[in-house]
């Protein structure tokens, strides 16, 4: 608890597990992780696991199509529940987002050196995350193909957006986070590629990565404006993660829906975000470094500290729940009274509980040392927060809406196939594009581990 | 200055970080001002050992930022009192808090977007060909060498003096780097 206190040098510094195992040089890194892109033969398990992520893939082309064609009646939306699948699906999506961010910027501002070889495929994970999320909003339109009305352009009609409804500046906040988030990586990634180009032995392939370094060869004048980049990119995506859940809370907050119109929504929806997007860190992470045997680069100290997020965040989400209850009851508004006995006692019931004992209890377990180093129940336990996330948007999203003011406008919410279908083809798009990106980019940034070399040779010297 | 030579300059390399500072300080303390470093990471304290300035990537980010921000609130407060004014039960048109989130989102990608491409524009980027690649050593850069190159431009350069001296300096490898354009 004196962590402040504790001299860097002291043995209960010394006794965490190391952020690189030892015996790595500027060469081995670089060697280890573009291998894994460039030489080393793509594996059976790789090509089982790409296909079935592109059939999944392909279940949401079809769910999209059909959609398209029939309109959003194939979905289980109606009258009181407009609001279904596809908003749930959207801030569970934008949520998991926003871990990348927070490991690639925040971490970096406050100096974190394990953030070094998880931040890549964090970022990666946050701009398909983003990609999934964006779907929903627009196909929830009913015509897609008039999405581009939510942008402000000179039409003939002469009208212009609504600036003053959460669901425009979702649209501002969501569409600046996906850019923000590619730049981002995208800078991350040059001096890498480079390395890739150098290291690449075919022609074709040396062309493709070296278009894409634009040239970089490492200079220090380079590396001085890049570096100023990078921290300002930083710091201006720090405020922007923030933002981004907190518009997304607005959508819900700024109604007056039971249930919804809390001042409490936009910091428990960012820890909420926080916490389903290391969940999906860590289920990400584990399988990688088994395939690809980074556990010298992935350590322990990586995984411990990632769940140690998931518990502090966990924990807010937790105030958040209570407050939300507390709140509803204190104000002695009996629509707000009333929907907090259907949290726990109406048709939707089960899924408040079941989203209790995944939120709240099952990551109490965390606090055990034990359990946050077993990689096999930390990856349990990180499917077990992504459910829960999922579950606590339905029970936002459906019992307010099914449960509102007049009991003549109240209604069941039955999701239909093809609901599932797009909601299970988004996980699609999502794996297939994080196994395409393992395959083609270095899936952790060799340039920042070069520099975590050069430090620790430091401290040896 | 008048030499309108085929050589770009000469190249060193070294093993370490710590090597390349050194020599970059001893480089710059014999009087060349025209010259680089390349190193596969940033380097802490190269920067101020080859003596670079404060860069102007700041100042664009804060040029986008401001001018993201200007053009968010300007475009809302445009559209509904000028362009489209509603009076709905008399409200104020410049109804401002409700115009802070996208005034605030745009404002964050003009001072990213100025950040990202300022620093291209300003390191001259993308250039795919560039003398130094012409050191078939030099795919090293990229991975585990440092390398520091005295460019031809400097008025002190000499190819046999900038040669000895970064022999002096225990560099390795030391080579002529060709200029692409003769």
């Amino acid at each position: 608890m004196s962590a402040g206190n504790t001299p860097l040098d002291s043995p209960q510094i010394k006794r965490l597990p190391r952020v690189l195992e030892p015996g790595h040089s500027y060469a081995t890194v670089t060697a280890k992780i573009s291998d894994i892109v460039l030489t080393r033969p793509t594996t059976l398990a790789w090509f089982t696991g790409f296909a079935i992520a592109f059939t999944f893939l392909g279940i949401l082309t079809i769910a999209i199509g059909w959609l398209i064609i029939k309109g959003v009646g194939i979905w289980g939306i109606n009258v009181p529940i407009g609001w279904g699948f596809a908003i749930v699906n959207f801030v569970w999506w934008i949520g998991i987002g926003h871990a990348g961010t927070l490991i690639s910027a925040i971490l970096f501002l406050l100096n974190q050196k394990w953030r070094t070889s998880i931040n890549r495929f964090a970022e990666a994970m946050t701009l398909f995350a983003v990609a999934c999320a964006g779907i929903f909003p627009l196909i929830h339109t009913g015509r897609p193909w008039m999405a581009f009305y939510m942008f402000p352009y000179p039409s003939t009609m002469g009208v212009w957006p609504q600036f003053r409804s959460p669901l425009i500046w979702d649209v501002f906040a969501v569409s600046t986070y996906g850019t923000v988030s590619a730049l981002f990586w995208f800078v991350g990634l040059i001096p890498d590629l480079a390395t890739l180009r150098d290291r690449a032995t075919s022609r074709p392939i040396q062309v493709i990565y070296g278009l894409l370094a634009m040239g970089w060869r490492g200079s220090a004048r380079h590396w001085h404006r890049y570096q100023t980049a990078y921290l300002l990119l930083a710091g201006l995506a720090t405020p922007l993660v923030l933002s981004v859940h907190t518009v997304v809370s607005f959508d819900f907050s700024v109604a007056i829906v039971p249930g919804w119109h809390t001042t409490i929504f936009p910091p428990y929806f960012v820890a909420g975000a926080i916490y389903s997007g290391f969940a999906m860190v860590l289920t990400i992470a584990i399988p990688l470094r088994k395939a690809y045997n980074l556990e010298d680069f992935i350590t322990m100290r990586h995984l411990e500290n990632m769940a140690k997020v998931m518990l502090a965040t966990g924990l807010i989400v937790a105030y958040g729940y209570f407050f939300e209850f507390f709140l509803s009851l204190y104000s002695g508004n009996k629509f707000d009274v009333f929907l907090v006995q259907q949290r726990l006692h109406g048709p939707y019931a089960p899924y408040y509980y079941a989203l209790i004992i995944c939120n709240i209890l099952t990551p109490q377990l965390l606090w055990i040392r034990r359990v946050r180093t077993n990689v096999a129940i930390l990856f349990l336990m990180s499917l077990v927060v992504n459910v829960g996330m999922w579950l606590e948007r339905f029970v936002i999203v459906v019992i307010s809406l099914t449960r509102d003011f007049v009991p003549s406008a109240w209604g069941r919410y039955q999701p239909t196939v093809w609901d599932w279908a797009t909601f299970l083809g988004t996980m699609g798009l999502f794996t297939t594009l994080i196994f395409l990106f393992v395959r083609v980019l270095p899936a952790i940034s060799i340039a920042e581990m070069r520099e975590l070399v050069a430090h620790s040779s430091e401290e040896h010297d | 200055m008048d030499q309108r030579s085929h050589i770009y300059g000469v190249m060193g390399e070294f093993e370490t970080a710590h090597q390349l500072i050194k020599a970059a300080e001893k480089v710059r303390d014999a009087g060349y001002k025209h010259m680089d470093a390349y190193a596969p990471f940033p380097v802490e304290g190269l920067s101020e050992a080859l003596g670079l300035k404060r860069n102007w990537v700041p100042w664009i980010t804060l040029l986008g930022g401001l001018g993201g921000g200007l053009t968010g609130f300007g475009f809302q407060y445009w559209v509904n009192v000028i362009s489209y004014p509603l009076n709905i039960g008399g409200r104020s048109l410049n109804s401002w808090p409700a115009f802070i989130p996208v005034t605030f989102e745009l404002t964050i990608l003009g001072a990213s977007t100025f950040a990202v491409f300022g620093m291209l524009a300003l390191n001259q980027l993308p250039r795919p060909h560039h003398p130094v690649f012409n050191v078939p050593r030099f795919a090293r850069a990229s991975s585990d060498r440092f390398f520091l190159c005295i460019e031809a431009t400097d008025p002190k350069f000499s190819v046999a003096e900038a040669t000895r001296f970064l022999e002096g300096l225990k560099a390795e490898h030391v080579t002529e780097v060709q200029d692409e354009e003769d």
